[in-house]
């Protein structure tokens, strides 16, 4: 058990620790929907929420059932099937009534039902041992860090379509798995800052 | 013994409950009841709402055309949705331009039936029907080929086709085959009967459809069509006719011909038509008949494998030949070409070759 405050895991998951850039977790999505910034920013936020809400979910259905039950090596096909249903759930909730949403985030949720950043993001934080204040800090920033770097590629792909020229075979996921990985190299010089695992 | 078990109930009840909550959810949540769809400002339909548009009026029996199946990768399923369509979504704006996007058409297989709609759909689309037939005449026409007369059973549906269009033929299963089949055959009738078509069946060493036909089909029986479909139909001109048709390719031509007639088209109409050998010259009678009817039709068989000694007073040689002795250079003319494919495509080299530019020349091509 680490003796973190859930601020310092929230941020820690946002910058230092960042589920895509230092784990490089839930990369097709991150590939395919990066072309422009505001179709980056509706499947961020919904990143955002689903994280947060599995990782709750996922704590409570691992300590209140799996660990009683002895069947903590079930993890994994309980937590994609809560994740799936959950975000079954969701879609149709948002669809029904908040048609506006829907029409900006819905359409991305089937998308991430099997984003794996989700189920990684829930798996973290059994590995390390959180606890349920702690667990949903770390879903919280692990979207919200998720979310930060799809916009800034989205952004720099948008500028990237507008003005450079691409030899052909570096265009497309190409070009975004290169500066992807130019991200990546600045966000681990913030690694030494904070350890949270 | 006893964990084994445990774990089976544990996650089998764990399951069963995420599946009744989803059952529950799409009972209550995903229920939106009842929507009015109004189409083309005209026909009022009632569905039951929470599906996709696509399958929607597929239910009803209105039949958009879609590759795909619905998954919103073939952009075939266009529909001008005016109102309860809701904001385009991002699975739909690859596929749409500008001026789709000015004009409201969306895919139909995106948009889902959520509150009452208006939508328009294309005239041609909307005519596309099943219809139940039952054979109401059956006759020899030539050694190869069976016309068939077909009598849509809910004379009040009524087909309505431009002539030239298709209609798929469905057949129950039978020995020769593990389901039921569809082939594409020209309605050989006039578009203006809208209760019965005619079809021109050749046969086809074993064909699924054409043996069936022509050894099975009794008068009496019963079939399925959907139709009609396709391109290859009369345009508006001022420029004279030309057709030119081989084999079953009369089917689609002759029906065309019923509708200049009707229409009492003035314009110099030329038909060149080939076959082998004089029994297998379709319906020459008949258009025999029709050129000494209308003044202005020119009706020219011609015979690719006749001896100088049979009695033939007619042309001889293929449908080519006809071209080259005829039609002059740049002739102001439409052609409408039908029958294989090899004669189809020597045909509009050769008019292209005399001049006559691609857009006057429209065809059908025919395979087995």
């Amino acid at each position: 058990m680490v003796e973190l405050d859930a601020g310092t895991i929230l941020f820690a998951a946002i910058f230092t620790n960042n589920i895509l850039l230092t784990n490089f977790l839930g990369l097709c999505p991150f590939l395919s929907i990066s072309r422009e910034v505001r179709s980056a920013l509706g499947l961020g936020v919904a990143v955002v929420f689903v994280m947060t809400c599995t990782a709750v979910i996922n704590y409570l259905a691992y300590y209140y059932l799996l660990v009683p039950l002895n069947l903590t090596h079930f993890r994994f096909i309980i937590f994609i099937v809560i994740i799936a249903a959950f975000v079954q759930l969701v879609e149709m909730t948002v669809e029904r009534f908040f048609p506006a949403l829907y029409y900006m985030l819905g359409i991305f949720l089937p998308l991430i039902t099997v984003n794996c950043a989700i189920l990684g993001a829930s798996l973290f934080l059994i590995i390390r041992e959180y606890n349920l204040v702690q667990s949903m800090a770390y879903g919280a920033g692990s979207g919200i860090g998720w979310m930060l770097a799809i916009i800034a590629v989205g952004a720099i792909r948008e500028k990237i379509q507008k003005s450079a020229k691409l030899p052909k075979g570096l265009e497309g996921p190409a070009i975004t798995l290169l500066v992807t990985g130019l991200m990546s190299l600045g966000f681990i010089a913030f690694s030494g800052m904070i350890q949270i695992q | 013994m006893l964990q084994l078990f445990l774990s089976l109930l544990t996650i089998s009840g764990i399951a069963a409950l995420l599946a009744l909550l989803l059952e529950l959810a799409d009972s209550y949540i995903a229920d939106y009841g009842e929507s009015h769809i109004l189409i083309n400002e005209e026909k009022d339909i009632l569905v039951q709402g929470g599906n996709p548009l696509l399958a929607t009026l597929m239910e009803q029996r209105i039949f958009i055309p879609s590759a795909c199946g619905g998954k919103g990768t073939c952009a075939l399923c266009k529909l001008k949705i005016h109102e309860g369509g809701g904001p385009v979504l991002p699975t739909e704006t690859p596929y749409l331009s500008q001026q789709e996007l000015a004009d409201q058409v969306r895919l139909s297989c995106q948009v889902k039936v959520k509150s009452d709609l208006k939508i328009e759909i294309p005239e041609e689309l909307f005519l596309v029907k099943e219809f139940e037939v039952v054979v109401e005449r059956m006759e020899t026409l030539t050694p190869d080929n069976r016309g068939l007369r077909l009598k849509i059973l809910r004379p009040e549906e009524g087909i309505r086709f431009k002539s030239g269009q298709y209609v798929q033929l469905q057949i129950p299963r039978y020995e020769l085959t593990k389901g039921p089949e569809f082939r594409a055959y020209s309605i050989a009738s006039s578009s203006h009967e809208h209760d019965a078509v005619e079809l021109v069946i050749t046969k086809v060493p074993e064909g699924a459809v054409s043996t069936y036909v022509h050894d099975y089909l009794k008068e009496g029986d019963r079939l399925t069509i959907i139709g009609p479909y396709g391109d290859f139909y009369l345009r508006d001109s001022d420029r004279d006719i030309l057709l030119i048709a081989t084999g079953s390719g009369l089917a689609p031509v002759k029906s065309i011909l019923y509708q200049l007639e009707y229409e009492k088209c003035r314009k110099k109409i030329t038909l060149f038509f080939g076959d082998k050998k004089r029994p297998d010259l379709l319906y020459y009678e008949e258009l025999t008949e029709m050129a000494a009817r209308m003044s202005n039709f020119t009706y020219t068989p011609t015979l690719s494998r006749t001896n100088e000694e049979e009695p033939w007073d007619g042309e001889r040689g293929r449908v080519t030949s006809l071209i080259e002795k005829y039609i002059p250079d740049e002739a102001p003319i439409d052609v409408y070409i039908c029958g294989v494919p090899a004669m189809v495509e020597s045909c509009v080299e050769l008019l292209q070759g005399k001049g006559i530019p691609e857009e006057r020349i429209f065809y059908d091509k025919f395979t087995s």
